[in-house]
Parts: structure tokens; sequence; C-alpha cells
């Protein structure tokens, strides 16, 4: 057996954007072993529950991250309102999921630069941030925010947008798709891109399976994972169909969140074509009580929002349950047996977000 | 060619306009419904503290004795909250940013003398 | 379907072997959430399967100490260590234990008084 090392990786790292520590056992070049530790940033935002009221609440859930910003709002809203027993007009749940979808989009563009970053594809990575500012714009307009909206609201959304707005939406997009399918291109057939992440950080479907992983980590080993299949909110009526894709490594997760830009685009066009006339929100009165929890699929995965009211206008108990949290495992277990060089694609490969994860 | 994957995109953007603005020389992009910073009419305002409690930052201090409305620049996060609950509108998000600033600044609002108003509303009611 | 909460109260004891039979039937497991109560802990664990989401609850007794359920569930150990360093929980036998060095608090275990 060769001589066992110890590298530590992290917190501090040129490829990650927050601080994760990573003990790598290495055995030569390959890893062995990999022991995760977090925790350098918790900022107690679920202790916040007994200072903030309720509503107040909103815009702290809002700021648990900085891309998924709009994804981790709605699942808040939708647990306060099933409380509350509030039917959210038709015309607000298309405009959040408008919104939710571009979200989308626009963090993974994030993440696709990224990768092209932990790799070294400097113009590919700009690239991607530069098609990703067409999305931020369009955010600015309709809601005033590029990346913190503050447009929802228990009961509905705050800012309707016109139909003029929803057109220049539906041309904008339609535009950037022809632009991105240059840059898909790329990720799909270059030879560049490949031999960085093709075979590397393999994980088998049973295996991402009892890690419990979610989102497009999941979904690139075959596990057909999606809340937005249960067809909640109106995901039933686009007709919603999980990608998967089965090789297991760093490239089939690339190649979901490839494909879902393109679902996303796909179904933001649907939704501006069918987008009802009506109200945008109902009055709610009265405060939560019961508990509930309400999971929302964000571009990282699935999350959960657990609330527990007893009556007052503080709620005794929030819980966020972000998708890194439980992918965490998941990194572990892909980074056992790989090269020591691979490890920040790997570790990019799930897309962390760790700000998200210890909240 | 591998390389040439991208070669129409990276053409486009060698002879085209650079992609990014030189903020500070040139203004930044702003929209009808961008929220940049919150003014108060002051003239309107019954400093009821409202906007004082929603407040999720705590960045507005209503001083009703004294009529001072008052809110700490670098603490608010433009979230709206305090001109959605507004009872009389006063409050209005502006488009343009607060300036960058090395100090944290507060800015404050002097309302008219409560005197001043009493008779006149006094008088809508008469 | 999506206005339910499926909760099941089950006593400390009855955990792992629930959690063990759950494995089995191929449940996903969501979260662990802890709640402080008066004098007890609530701790609430939730599983998935065919996106139906089922709750089971332990009222756990201030003091007393709880069996980890990462031998079914390796990835339950972020949610345990998460809990051990906030609540003070003792949870035993965790397959990867930080021994309280999980997340990094100006206090430890702030949520264990705050009732």
């Amino acid at each position: 057996m060769a001589k066992q090392t110890i590298i530590p990786f992290g917190p501090q790292h040129p490829v990650l954007p927050e601080p994760i520590h990573l003990d790598l056992v290495l055995e030569d070049e390959k890893v062995v072993q990999a022991i995760p530790s977090i925790g350098f940033i918790h900022r107690g935002l679920e202790k916040l529950v007994e200072k903030k009221e309720y509503t107040e609440l909103m815009y702290v859930t809002e700021r648990i991250c900085g891309i998924c910003a709009f994804g981790h709002n709605w699942g808040y809203c939708h647990a306060i309102e099933i409380l509350l027993n509030v039917e959210v007009p038709e015309r607000a749940e298309y405009l959040r999921v408008m919104w939710h979808e571009m979200s989308r989009v626009h963090s993974h563009l994030l993440w696709l630069g990224l990768l092209a970053d932990a790799f070294g594809f400097e113009s590919l990575f700009m690239h991607c941030w530069r098609l990703r500012e067409g999305i931020l714009d369009l955010f600015e307009k309709t809601t005033g925010g590029r990346v913190i909206f503050s447009v929802n609201k228990i009961g509905g959304v705050h800012r309707d947008v016109s139909p003029e707005m929803l057109l220049e939406i539906s041309t904008v997009i339609a535009g950037m798709k022809k632009e991105y399918d240059e840059l898909a291109k790329v990720f799909i057939e270059d030879v560049s891109v490949k031999n960085r992440t093709v075979g590397v950080g393999k994980v088998s479907k049973e295996d991402a399976a009892a890690l419990c992983a979610v989102g497009p980590t999941a979904r690139g080993s075959g596990v057909p994972f999606d809340i937005r299949s249960t067809g909640h909110s109106i995901y039933g009526k686009l007709g919603f169909e999980p990608i998967v894709e089965e090789g297991g490594d760093c490239y089939a997760r690339a190649l979901v969140r490839v494909k879902e830009v393109y679902q996303s685009m796909e179904m933001i066009q649907k939704i501006i074509a069918e987008m009802p006339e009506g109200e945008i929100s109902v009055n709610v009165k009265g405060k939560p009580e019961g508990e509930f929890m309400a999971r929302v699929e964000q571009p990282r995965g699935e999350s959960c929002y657990y609330v527990k009211g007893n009556g007052t206008k503080n709620l005794e108990r929030m819980r966020v349950r972000t998708p890194t949290n439980i992918n965490v495992p998941f990194l572990v277990s892909a980074l056992a047996g790989c090269e020591l060089a691979d490890v920040p694609v790997i570790v990019l490969s799930i897309d962390p977000c760790i700000s998200c994860t210890e909240r | 060619m591998a390389s040439f994957k991208m070669g129409k995109m990276v053409m486009r953007s060698l002879f085209g306009k650079p992609a990014t603005l030189m903020y500070p020389v040139k203004p930044a992009k702003i929209t009808e419904a961008t929220r940049g910073h919150i003014t108060i009419n002051v003239d309107t305002c019954i400093f009821c503290g409202i906007c004082q409690k929603k407040c999720p930052t705590n960045a507005i201090t209503v001083d009703r004795k004294g009529r001072v409305w008052s809110i700490e620049r670098m603490k608010c996060i433009q979230c709206n909250c305090c001109a959605v609950n507004c009872p009389k509108d006063s409050l209005l998000m502006e488009t343009t940013y607060t300036a960058p600033s090395a100090v944290k600044i507060t800015d404050t609002f002097q309302g008219p003398p409560k005197e001043e108003k009493a008779p006149a509303a006094a008088a809508a009611e008469a | 379907m999506f206005t339910d909460f499926n909760l099941k109260v089950i006593e400390p004891t009855e955990l792992v072997d629930t959690a063990r039979t759950l494995k089995a039937e191929g449940y996903r497991m969501v979260q662990i959430c802890a709640t402080r109560i008066p004098d007890a802990y609530e701790l609430t664990y939730s599983f998935d399967k065919d996106l139906e989401l089922h709750h089971y609850r332990v009222i756990l007794p201030e003091g007393k100490e709880i069996q980890s359920i990462t031998d079914s569930y390796f990835a339950a150990f972020v949610y345990e260590n998460e809990i051990k360093d906030l609540f003070g929980i003792n949870i035993t036998h965790i397959a990867l234990d930080f021994q309280g060095g999980f997340f990094v608090t100006n206090e430890p275990t702030p949520w264990k008084d705050s009732k």
C-alpha cells in the first residue's frame, strides 16, 4: 500500500466561490477518501424566526442564496399560504413559475460558466456570463431587482408584467436561444470539455439514490427525481418531463443542465403564450397555525421549507433544507477514487452553494 | 476542429462592442422598475411609524414628537416593504442608486410642524 | 397531496428500526429537523417515496440521547452533526462524527436555551 498523504482543499481555493473545506486523503495522485467540513459561514437565519414576524421573514428567506433567491422566497410563501388556507390567483402562479424558470436559466448559465472556468476555458466562461446578463436585465425590468427581486408576497406577487413586457421577454429569450445554441454545442461536442469531464467523478444510479442526491446531480446519474414532475403549481399544465442522463459523470451532470436551459426557455415561451388575465394577489388575514413542509425544485435540486406556526405573528420554527445540504454526501462519494487534478471539477459539478447549506 | 466550435461567437465579440460598461465613467443601466433608493414626501407623511415597524433591517427611524423621518442608507436593502405598507403613499422608490460612500450615511427629513397641519385638518372637517 | 402533512409519532427506540424498514422499502431521506419545545426536543424525520412526503416524529426528553440513522441513510450525517452542534442533542454512532466541530458558532449550541 502506498503511503497516505492528507491534502487540505479549501476553504479558500480559486475554484470555490464559497468556503467548504475538504481533507483529501491521497495515495500517490489518487484520492481515496474525502472528509468534508462546512460551517465557516453559518449565519443563523433560522433563528431569526424568534425576532422577525412571519411577513418580515420573506425578506430573510430571499437572502438565503444570491442565485436562487426567488425559489427560496416562493417555497416559504407557499408553505405559509397553505397554513393560512390562501388560494393564489392563477396569474400570480404563472408569473411565479415564469420568474422561477428564468432563475433556472440564469443559474445554469452561471454554473456552465463556472465549470468552464474550473478547467481553464476562460472565453467560454465569459460568454456564458455575458449571455446570462440578458436574463438579469429582464429581471430588473420586470421586478426592479437583478438578483433579489422582493416581488413575492404571501397571497400572490407585488408586480404585474404588462403584455408589452411579456412580448419583450419572449423576443429576448428567443434571441438568446440562438446564441445559446452555439455555446451548448461547445459543451456537448468540444474535445477539451470532454477530456476534463467524461468519466470523471462517476457515481452509479444505485449510489446516487442511496445517498439521497437531488437535482441535476441525481438526474445526471439516472435518478429521475424532480419535484416539478408532481405537477405542483402550474407545472402539470405545462406538461413537464424531467431530463435524465445515464452517465453519472461530470459530463452527464453538465449535459442535464445544458438541456434544462433549453427546457426552461421553452417553458417560459409556453407560459407567456398561455398567461391568463386576472388578479395578481389576494388579501391575506390571520396568523399561521399548524405545520407544513413545502418543496420547490431549485436550479440545484429539491429544497424544503418547513414552517411551524403557533397562531402568533412569530413562527415557532422555520427550517430550510437546501439542495447542496444533501448533495454533500454525494460529493464525498464522487471524490473517492478520482485524481487530485479532477477534484475542482468534481466539487463544482454538484453546483455547491455553501451559504445556502449553512443558512 | 474543436477550437472552432465557438469561432463565430469569438469573432463577433472581437469586432463588436464590449459587453461591459465603464461603470463610474458611464452611468449604470437603469430601468423604470429599478429599485434604487427610498425617498419621502415629508409634507404628506403623518409620522405613524408603520415603516419603522415593518422595515426588515430597522433602517428607518421615525420620531413622532419631533416629526423627523430618517433612514440609514447603508442598512436599507431596497425591498420596497415600507413603500408598500405606507398608508399615505408618502414613500417612493426612486430608480437611481445611492452614491457609494466610505462612511455610513443617514438621511434625515424634517416634517412640517404639527400646529400647521392641525388647523388645516380641522378646516377640512368643518 | 400538496396540502397534507403526513405525520406519525414514534418512540425514540423505534427510530433505527423504522429507518431500516423505510430504506428497504425504497424511501429516500429528505431531511431531519429539530425543534425546541419545553423540556424536550422534537425531531422530525422526513422521507419521500414517489414524490410523497412522510414525516416521522420523535419526542426526545431533555438530556436523553438518540441513536443515529446513518447505518441506513449515510447522508443523514449532515443533519445529525448539525443538530448536535446547534441543539446539543447527543446523537450516538454517527458514521462521520465531527464531535461538535461541524458548525462554527460564537456560542455553543445556540438553540438549546431558546425556550
